[in-house]
């Protein structure tokens, strides 16, 4: 009773918040909105017994992506005008891809076979006797390492190419040395002048 | 409908959370009167020493002066968010208490995954910051949020790091068998009884470090106060606010430290275990034991705001990224390679 209380609760703010991420104007208000469809997404997870991957969710998509994607659009001066110039020049390109993806959607939801064990382990989400971290973390790392470690390598040649293109090393600005910093003494950075009457130095 | 069962159970939860958050606020005026004495003592001041006996009721006094006070709304600033900003920083810093547990069984939710509860909300502080610095929609306050969400970004990964650290260790992601862990350690294996020996402080001792200097970054306290340095940005993300908004803000900051040290003090100073297992200190509760470790803390975290002089951003951001990430990267590593070797692991 309470819980398809709070089922309700989240599937509804969930997708209210969804709608009007897509339709409200301010990219500001967007993003918050994002962020309280994330925040009921986790108690759905929470509900299904869950609890991993809502701390995970809430962890990494609203505690550090949520946080660099409000930091970018903050700093954002958007042009409503020239943005609905533009939002007519591609529509009929953006309904294009809409619509292939669309109907690429509604194709696997018509297809959809669900395997015959399927069934039964979608109504136990979480296993007999350990937590659900403790099987997450059997499957990932005991059973399925070499996947894991090859998504990994594969993640790590994305953020050093993402590095190599974004990095370039500006040779005009000053750098602080923090060695130097340290090393620096007393001796070396003052020095007591004794400046005569009417002359300065 | 709900039973009577549900019911009563309901009530006992709502109850124990109002008992937690009554002692919470109390106690939080006490440590906000500890902690102005200490950096007075420090300056060789006096400190607050006129409301009530040694001024023990300042923080009370304080609190009248910032709810009487009229609350002041800027015209250009967006209102919904402006107010809603110290109301998400507040309520957060105090719901993250409901899972700590503060004796052997002391705890409003245990839940399975307390730790990622504790580290995903203290998360989100950060927008209590950002969404204020930008709903008042002015220079200072802006630069602030900007600053919070680098620094927030930044620091949070080697806490992640150290909390992993503690967890293989430890074996569980809940805080109560965390504490629980920390009975058996370095001392009992050389043949000692239960003592401070057995706690994650001394293995884990780099990472203790790093987890006490990161817990001052992610709570914006001096040296890394930048978001609100006064001789740069006024106040930061707090320029506009005025009045009982105001309070919130701070109120939420000094219920962010507590929780901080009393992470500290579960992950790494044994929770609400004595610090010798024998006759005269086993008798005492749990609960003061918890007090005076997590009291122990904040002295140091009150010691530090008044010695140590503020980094500046660079500096923060090269500590960050490029001594602690490393550093703690390496340490997770390094243990979980002794544990697997040594076959420690739990």
């Amino acid at each position: 009773m309470i819980v398809s209380a709070f089922f309700w609760l989240f599937a509804s703010v969930l997708l209210v918040s969804a709608a009007l991420v897509i339709t409200l104007r301010n990219p500001v208000h967007a993003v918050l909105f994002l962020i309280l469809a994330f925040f009921n997404g986790a108690g759905l997870f929470l509900l299904a017994g869950a609890e991993f991957l809502a701390m995970i969710l809430v962890v990494v998509y609203v505690g550090a992506v949520l946080v660099l994607f409000l930091f970018i659009i903050m700093m954002l001066d958007v042009d409503f005008a020239e943005l609905k110039a533009g939002f007519i020049r591609s529509a009929p390109l953006a309904g294009l891809v809409g619509g292939v993806l669309l109907a690429e959607l509604m194709f696997v939801a018509l297809k959809w076979k669900p395997a015959a064990m399927a069934a039964k382990l979608k109504m136990a989400p979480a296993m007999q006797g350990m937590t659900n971290t403790e099987a997450l973390g059997r499957i990932l790392y005991t059973d399925h390492v070499y996947f894991f470690q090859a998504a990994g390598m594969i993640l790590l040649v994305a953020m050093i190419g993402a590095i190599v293109l974004s990095l370039h090393h500006r040779r005009d600005v000053k750098r602080q040395n923090v060695a130097d910093q340290v090393a620096r003494t007393r001796e070396e950075a003052v020095r007591l002048v004794d400046v005569k009457p009417g002359q300065g130095l | 409908m709900i039973g009577w069962d549900t019911a009563m159970m309901l009530l006992w939860i709502a109850f124990k959370s109002v008992l937690l958050l009554v002692i919470l606020l109390v106690t939080l005026a006490m440590l906000i009167y500890v902690d102005r004495k200490v950096w007075a003592a420090v300056q060789m001041r006096r400190g607050p020493n006129v409301v009530g006996p040694f001024g023990l009721l300042q923080s009370f006094a304080d609190l009248l002066k910032f709810v009487l006070k009229e609350v002041v709304l800027p015209d250009a600033t967006n209102k919904a968010l402006f107010i809603a900003a110290p109301l998400i920083t507040t309520i957060l810093a105090l719901s993250t208490w409901a899972v700590v547990p503060v004796a052997d069984g002391w705890v409003v939710a245990d839940i399975n995954v307390g730790i990622l509860y504790l580290f995903a909300i203290s998360s989100l502080m950060v927008y209590g910051t950002i969404i204020g610095g930008w709903a008042s929609n002015s220079k200072y306050p802006f630069l602030a949020a900007l600053r919070e969400a680098a620094q927030m970004v930044s620091y949070e990964v080697s806490i992640g790091f150290v909390i992993i650290t503690v967890l293989l260790a430890a074996g569980s992601l809940n805080l109560t068998e965390i504490v629980h862990a920390q009975q058996s350690g370095l001392g009992t294996m050389i043949g000692l009884p239960n003592s401070f020996l057995d706690w994650y402080w001394l293995p884990l001792f780099p990472m203790f470090i790093i987890f006490f200097v990161s817990a001052l970054a992610e709570t914006q306290r001096p040296p890394f106060d930048l978001i609100e340095a006064e001789s740069e940005l006024v106040a930061g993300h707090m320029v506009e606010y005025s009045s009982t908004p105001y309070l919130l803000f701070m109120l939420g900051e000094y219920v962010a430290i507590t929780l901080m040290c009393a992470m500290a003090t579960v992950l790494f100073m044994g929770g609400w275990l004595p610090p010798v297992d024998i006759a005269p200190f086993n008798w005492i509760p749990g609960v003061v034991w918890f007090a005076l470790k997590a009291l122990a803390v904040f002295f140091m975290f009150a010691l530090v705001k008044a010695f140590v002089p503020r980094y500046r951003f660079d500096q923060l951001m090269r500590l960050g990224w490029k001594v602690f990430l490393p550093i703690s990267l390496f340490y997770v590593v390094l243990v979980a390679g002794v544990l697997v070797a040594f076959d420690l692991a739990p």
